[in-house]
């Protein structure tokens, strides 16, 4: 049982940066806006909460900065896609690339540096209890972060007011900007909160999860949260499911070589990856209910002729 | 007063081609700034970065060899993203390329003979090829987005390539490095100017773009792969297939990528790593962009990132300045493209003067022209 609640544990915790990462991509699809920059803002965000972290020996400051570097980033994407009308797609392309470069360009001198970490939950008394202490008390604070920013995206997209407007911007522009809202300032916070999620996901893998920072060190996750949106069909509840189970198959990637099972460390690594092709697969066969699920006018760019 | 942006009634052809140069412009910029700001001076910098590189003869033939692997790709993937097919996986393609080029060039060691090499680069282009009909092969039968799948592959890729090296291809006399053998003369591209490490993979990247622009440019095939991009639903009502539009894209950028990767691994490499490339999948996609998805400015475009490349190593060894600033440099390039295409399709006009025929103007088709 102790074992069960351990693998749930660690479950949790591989599939948490996904959890922050998707989730900001959702709200940013939901707009109506493509950013396939997930990737770059991650490693930014990775970076430069490390770097704070490091110098100011402050690991929440670290996850901070790494929001705003996120958002920073993402801001860029927003100009070009939004104000200059740029190719969402290609901008998206761009600006994964350039974070690759800016975080491995930065974080150059950090790479064997060593830093406290945040440390997973110890509640005296309740960390403790047999199964259920590990099961419920004992994760990074990130996990537990990472649901209450789930629940709140839930209750904004579905149950409030601004969360409606949201996604009318993204079903059609052209209808909400007749009503009155301001789409072009709507799609551009929808962007930046995007930005502070893959951020906030880069800075847990780099201040909690490792902790340390590695040149590439997100290795594709940036790229697997996209392919998660799409698979969870713009619902951020399946979302949180795909990530898990994305944490899953991780997991059983290293619980496999710990095991000692006979294949080689490299075929094992491709499992995530093999995965999400699969699911991405499965998911976008039935064309008509991606179509029914995704916003209308995702990708597409909209000018007010005013 | 405010300025904003009017659509024009006809996309510029003159900003069209302006906006790269534009763009490299304000790199260098950048590139100014930021030196100063490392506190190198700014016109030794760019001394050290862009012109010692090219100085010699040796140089000038590093950067043509850099050229020729980013030409190659870009071109393939220009064809493509011409049609709107997004394959952003010709890193992966072009791995897959090197390990069947590299793995015919192992396993006929000794049968060396004049078809040795021509039978490398097919069974690359073929396993390129056969890496990118993944993605294509998902697009259209299950409807799976190419970027993802193609994306994801470029890890299976360099996992599978990572796999051999470190295992079954190992050099058993490699002193248990993760390395293959090295290939025999037979298997290796010739040099073509002495003095320099230049070899024929040079002349099949300048071919390559010869026959894509005839194929764009010339032939029913590419016109209407052009057609598909620019106007996919006039391409429908033509009767021009968007599955076959979606296989030729992702086929021809990955039968061009694994070429490259065999140009890599038969050319300056000489055996199979780990690791076949610097990024140059990822690189010819800016190249192509910035080359405005023609093959005169591929060609252009694949020698200034060659040249971006150069520097960067230069810069590492004269300036003590990380080589990642060779990445940073290719992103700030793409976003200042990207920035200035703008211009393309819009013009700046300033609140209050009068417009001219807003009716003709094609709001929806901004950014098309990337």
């Amino acid at each position: 049982m102790e074992h069960l609640a351990a693998l749930v544990a660690l479950t949790l915790a591989a599939g948490t940066p996904l959890v922050f990462a998707s989730l900001g991509e959702l709200v940013t699809e939901k707009s109506g806006v493509l950013n396939l920059g997930v990737e770059g803002m991650m490693l930014v965000g990775a970076v430069v909460s490390f770097i704070v972290a490091a110098t100011t020996k402050a690991p929440w400051l670290g996850v901070l900065a790494g929001m705003v570097a996120g958002a920073t980033l993402s801001l860029v994407f927003a100009v070009l896609t939004l104000t200059l009308m740029a190719n969402q797609v290609a901008t998206g392309l761009a600006l994964s690339l350039f974070g690759v470069g800016l975080s491995a360009f930065v974080g150059l001198e950090y790479v064997s540096v060593v830093i406290e970490g945040i440390q997973p939950l110890a509640i005296v008394g309740w960390s403790d209890l047999p199964f259920f202490g590990k099961l419920l008390f004992a994760h990074s604070p990130f996990v537990y972060l990472s649901l209450v920013l789930f629940a709140l995206i839930e209750w904004f997209l579905f149950h409030t007011r601004g969360g409606l407007v949201l996604r009318a911007v993204g079903e059609s522009p052209e209808s909400a900007h007749a009503i009155g809202y301001p789409v072009t300032a709507i799609r551009y916070l929808a962007v930046l909160f995007g930005g502070a999620c893959a951020g906030l996901g880069g800075a847990y893998l780099a201040v909690a999860y490792t902790p340390l920072w590695t040149e590439g060190m997100t290795a594709g996750r940036g790229w697997i949260a996209l392919a998660l949106v799409v698979f969870a069909t713009w619902k951020p509840r399946r979302v949180l499911a795909g990530a898990y189970l994305f944490g899953a198959v991780t997991l059983a990637q290293f619980q496999a070589q710990a095991l000692g099972v006979a294949v080689p460390s490299q075929l094992l690594s491709m499992l995530p990856y093999l995965a999400t092709i699969a699911v991405l697969t499965i998911i976008s066969r039935d064309a008509a209910m991606i179509r029914l699920n995704a916003p209308a006018s995702l990708g597409r760019p909209y000018h007010p002729e005013t | 007063m405010r300025i904003r942006l009017e659509a024009r009634a006809e996309p510029s052809r003159l900003m069209g081609w302006a906006s790269p140069l534009l763009a490299a412009a304000a790199t260098l910029l950048v590139g100014f700034v930021l030196f100063s700001l490392l506190g190198k001076s700014p016109l030794q910098a760019f001394h050290a970065f862009f012109v010692k590189p090219v100085e010699s003869l040796y140089g000038v033939g590093e950067l043509l060899l850099k050229a020729s692997p980013l030409m190659l790709c870009a071109t393939g993937l220009a064809a493509g993203y011409r049609a709107n097919v997004w394959n952003i996986g010709a890193e992966g393609q072009l791995t897959v390329g090197a390990l069947c080029g590299g793995g015919i060039g192992l396993a006929l060691q000794d049968g060396g003979g004049a078809w040795l090499l021509p039978l490398m680069i097919l069974s690359g282009a073929l396993g390129g090829m056969a890496w990118a009909a993944i993605p294509a092969w998902l697009r259209t039968r299950f409807n799976a987005s190419e970027i993802l799948v193609s994306l994801m592959l470029v890890y299976v890729a360099s996992l599978a390539l990572s796999y051999l090296v470190h295992g079954p291809w190992r050099d058993p006399e490699g002193f248990n490095f993760p390395q293959s053998k090295m290939f025999t003369d037979a298997a290796l591209l010739p040099n073509v100017l002495a003095e320099t490490r230049l070899n024929v993979g040079l002349l099949l990247a300048l071919a390559v773009v010869a026959v894509g622009w005839l194929f764009m440019r010339r032939s029913l095939v590419g016109f209407q792969m052009r057609v598909a991009g620019l106007a996919p639903a006039a391409a429908n009502y033509a009767g021009i297939s968007a599955k076959r539009t979606v296989w030729l894209g992702m086929l021809i950028g990955g039968a061009t990528a694994g070429m490259a990767g065999v140009n890599e691994a038969a050319g300056p490499i000489g055996q199979l790593l780990p690791s076949m490339s610097p990024g140059y999948g990822f690189a010819a996609i800016i190249v192509a962009f910035v080359g405005r998805l023609h093959p005169l400015g591929v060609l252009l475009a694949s020698l200034l990132m060659s040249l971006l490349y150069l520097g960067g190593e230069a810069a590492q060894i004269n300036l003590s300045l990380p080589s990642a600033v060779t990445g940073l440099f290719q992103g700030t390039l793409l976003f200042f493209l990207l920035a200035t295409d703008v211009f393309i399709n819009f013009r700046l006009r300033l609140q209050g003067q009068p417009t001219r025929s807003p009716s003709a103007a094609r709001p929806v088709a901004a950014g098309e022209g990337a």
